[in-house]
């Protein structure tokens, strides 16, 4: 599932529409201390958090996340909503817990399926 | 040596929302020059973890970059208190960052573990009262 998929795909509301919208999903991720973030976030990952300041764009900028899905309904505050926006890091939000919103990303990607999950 | 692209940045201490340009500048000047993304990903982590240890722990400092054919060498020099025990320093989840610096989501300890994670070669050299310098290698 690319970004561009999970951004139409209606689960999350759309925050920012990051500059890499075709690249590949690879799997859902949830943290919210950046320090364990940044040393265990896959290339790629879809990462759920509720930790809304500009380190967390940093982090995910640099760490290589696909997007940042803000759950429990966590907002980005004003400082990161502009790095997103700069970084061009697509970003989503939720009301859903954070284990929620990881699963329904997972369902949608190929190994969620094959497992019938 | 003669191809080497050097950058330097100064790191502001205590500046948590300018902490990471420096790594995010040399990340863009990396895929620009077609660096691998594995390599870019490193590269990444390991001079932001340092970044921001610097903004926390140090007085400012410098950052240096050299990029090669061959490796990207960062040599990140800090005035600061020093590591007194750069042993215990490198331990997983030991940690003397300050509350206010664990309410933004970091200080678990894990700085200097991931940047030595992340690298293919790491030295810290460190004086009381003086400061830090820690040399990265990542080879590309």
């Amino acid at each position: 599932m690319t970004i561009q998929e999970l951004w139409d795909s209606g689960i999350f509301k759309q925050v920012n529409e990051g500059e890499d919208m075709e690249r590949e999903i690879t799997k859902p991720f949830c943290c919210d201390l950046l320090s364990i973030a940044m040393s265990k976030a896959p290339a790629g990952c879809a990462w759920v958090t509720v930790m809304g300041n500009m380190n967390t764009l940093a982090v995910a900028a640099l760490a290589d996340a696909a997007c940042v899905i803000m759950a429990e309904n966590a907002h980005l505050d004003q400082t990161a909503m502009n790095k997103a926006r700069v970084q061009g890091i697509t970003v989503l939000e939720t009301e859903l817990p954070i284990f929620d919103a990881a699963l329904k990303i997972f369902r949608l990607l190929p190994e969620g399926g094959e497992k019938g999950l | 040596m003669e191809d080497a692209i050097r950058l330097t940045y100064a790191i502001s201490p205590d500046d948590f929302t300018r902490a990471g340009e420096a790594s995010s500048d040399v990340k863009k000047k990396l895929k620009q020059m077609g660096v691998s993304p594995e390599a870019v990903r490193k590269v990444s982590i390991a001079m932001y973890e340092g970044e921001i240890n610097m903004v926390i722990h140090a007085k400012g400092g410098e950052i240096r970059v050299e990029i090669t054919p061959e490796k990207i060498l960062m040599v990140l020099d800090d005035v600061g208190p020093g590591i007194p025990d750069v042993e215990l320093a490198m331990k997983a989840g030991y940690s003397t960052a300050p509350d206010e610096v664990r309410s933004l989501g970091f200080g678990a300890g894990m700085g200097l573990p991931n940047m030595k994670k992340y690298t293919d070669s790491m030295e810290v050299e460190t004086k009381l009262g003086v400061g830090t310098k820690i040399t990265m290698v990542v080879d590309i």
